[in-house]
């Protein structure tokens, strides 16, 4: 895996408007993901009430909580698979209500799931062009005649597609029909798949369920390159403290659907509100 | 297997192509060879344009069902509203071949017309509901043919349609189609239509506009049965609404099925097994249905995924095979336990 530049990962969080922190080096852009008083009901349950969050640019984000606190709502949320009750949601400046999900996506989000939701009979490498579903104009009669366009389209996706590939060590894997391949490598493709789409926000669910720890050690050194090449914003949902406190720069905690603490790694992990959601009364004191 | 692995020669694209086109053009002279010089009598010239026909009613089906992944259950419709549009067509134009390929292209154009009035509601549903609003649509068309004699002829059927259904016809649209339909799949867009059936939510959030491809998808589906359609009236030059009843539907799907669903190669196999099948027991006679019942029960017993399941052959894959020197070795395993 080559090494690239590392941005200052602990670069100094400031605060926004007053309703969130991202990192300093984003302050002069606009955020990505401006989330206000987000609320949703299912029947008579608020599963998410009053979500604010902000972030960055390049920031890499976490959601965390205990079970069943709502995070996968919230990206169920953020990418149209629920409405919302109340609040709204900015996706680089743009409201997303009313959007369907292949919209947000040429938005600039996209996103994996908890439970892995590959292609299963295509192959690698067809899982990843699916990805590529924008910025190709060769129509459905251009490529059932293969008129010039289909060349172009295909070759330049083969190329693009074994690009990224190759930044998961999946490049040999590409003939492969993707249900065969073993966990680990379909949690990597999902996020290849996600990439695909050039998403400026990727939005990751428990990247590293199921993984050992030295897999997870690697994928910790690979969402931050992503970050570094692709100069996007991450937002990942982990119950792995190690990861979540190794690469996020600003933390958001969630139980019973609240966020009851936002901050940096250090100010989460001295929190006696997050201690007691996790750990009990007894612990925090 | 491993197409990457170093050292494996690939075969371009467009040889590919060129192979299979000039095979294809031999097969088709050769067989028009043998039926001109009376090579073959009546009845067995009439199996091999129905088994064309069929074909290609297996073949569009197998788009919706196969590649999209539904359960249309009204295929007989399309193929009704496809065949009715050529014969009406043909009998009011002059026996000229611009003509033929006019009807075809018309036949095809009514049915994708009536795949779209249809497939925006129904695709809104899932499963059994798209199978049963299908159905009605499919039943729906006999009915408005029975009921509108003025154009169709009504219950007695549409007479004298000119018989434009000549081998080559047929062949050379059949194989037009599967080609137009294999190119389609092999792009983009054929990618997108699978990444649905495989799952419909990561293909959406992967940025696929899925009502967009299940339409595109329905409609193909419909345009190659019109297609059909209009081969089947230039073959019987007698159309009557008995020949669309939902047991064609169910006849063309079980023949989607039994081919192996999502494999152009099964259907294509299955069809001319299924059509000739009944033919060729008829000295059986009393128990040709049952023979008939019993093979397929068998078939989907020892192979519920179908004759091929979902492989599809490919002539320069074993070329390629051929020429790596590893013809006879088993594609590679590894992981395979993991699925």
């Amino acid at each position: 895996m080559p090494k690239f530049g590392r941005r200052d990962v602990s670069s100094k969080m400031v605060p926004l408007d007053g309703l969130g922190i991202i990192p300093e080096r984003d302050a002069g852009k606009p955020p990505i993901l401006d989330i206000r008083h987000l609320c949703v009901d299912f029947g008579g349950l608020r599963a998410v009430d009053d979500f604010t969050l902000l972030i960055g640019r390049t920031e890499i984000a976490g959601l965390i909580g205990p079970n069943g606190a709502g995070k996968t709502t919230v990206f169920n949320l953020l990418t149209n698979v629920y409405k919302p009750t109340q609040g709204r949601i900015l996706l680089n400046g743009q409201d997303t209500r009313g959007k369907s999900m292949h919209e947000l996506n040429r938005l600039g989000i996209a996103r994996t799931f908890q439970n892995i939701r590959l292609f299963a009979s295509m192959t690698v490498e067809d899982n990843v062009k699916v990805g590529m579903s924008h910025g190709y104009t060769d129509g459905v009669f251009t490529d059932m005649f293969r008129l010039p366009g289909w060349w172009r389209t295909e070759r330049r996706q083969h190329v693009r597609a074994l690009e990224l590939l190759d930044l998961f060590n999946l490049t040999d894997k590409a003939d492969t029909l993707a249900g065969n391949l073993p966990y680990g490598d379909q949690r990597r493709l999902e996020i290849v798949r996600a990439l695909a789409s050039e998403p400026k926000l990727l939005l990751l669910d428990e990247p590293a369920a199921g993984m050992n720890p030295s897999e997870t050690h690697e994928l910790m050194d690979n969402i931050r390159m992503l970050r570094d090449r692709f100069d996007i914003a991450i937002m990942l949902i982990e119950h792995d403290m190690n990861l979540v406190m190794g690469i996020c720069e600003g933390i958001a905690v969630l139980n019973y659907g609240r966020i009851i603490a936002k901050g940096t790694p250090k100010e989460i992990q001295s929190n006696p509100v997050v201690i007691e959601a996790y750990l009990g009364e007894e612990a925090a004191k | 297997m491993d197409k990457t692995m170093r050292g494996y020669r690939q075969i371009p694209v467009w040889l590919k192509y060129l192979i299979n086109a000039l095979l294809l053009c031999t097969l088709l002279v050769l067989g028009n060879h043998i039926i001109a010089s009376g090579g073959v009598n009546r009845a067995q010239k009439a199996v091999i344009l129905q088994i064309g026909i069929y074909i290609l009613l297996a073949v569009s089906l197998n788009v919706a069902t196969g590649y999209l992944g539904q359960l249309p259950l009204g295929h007989a419709g399309f193929m009704a509203v496809g065949a009715y549009a050529a014969a009406l067509l043909w009998k009011a134009l002059p026996k000229e071949t611009w003509a033929v390929i006019l009807g075809l292209l018309l036949g095809g154009l009514v049915a994708a017309l009536f795949g779209l009035v249809i497939g925006i509601p129904a695709l809104r549903l899932k499963g059994d509901y798209l199978a049963i609003i299908t159905l009605g649509f499919g039943e729906i068309i006999r009915v408005l043919i029975i009921n509108l004699p003025g154009i169709t002829g009504g219950t007695p059927g549409l007479m004298s349609i000119p018989k434009h259904s000549t081998f080559l016809v047929v062949y050379i649209t059949v194989i037009l189609s599967c080609a137009l339909i294999h190119t389609l799949m092999k792009s983009r867009h054929g990618r997108a239509i699978l990444a649905i059936r495989e799952n419909e939510i990561a293909a959406e959030a992967s940025g696929v506009n899925t009502t967009f491809y299940k339409v595109l998808a329905f409609a193909v589906s419909a345009f190659f049965a019109g297609v059909a359609g209009a081969l089947y009236a230039g073959y019987t030059g007698i159309l009557t609404p008995g020949n669309f009843t939902f047991m064609t539907s169910i006849n063309i799907l079980v023949m989607v099925v039994l081919g192996g669903l999502g494999s152009m190669a099964g259907s294509i196999i299955a069809a001319a097994i299924l059509t000739y099948l009944p033919l060729a027991l008829q000295s059986f006679n009393k128990y040709r249905m049952v023979i008939y019942a019993v093979l397929l029960i068998a078939v989907m017993i020892f192979k519920p995924s179908g004759l091929l399941g979902r492989y599809d052959f490919s002539l320069s894959r074993i070329l390629e095979k051929a020429i790596n020197g590893r013809l006879f070795k088993k594609p590679g395993k590894a992981g395979e336990d993991h699925a």
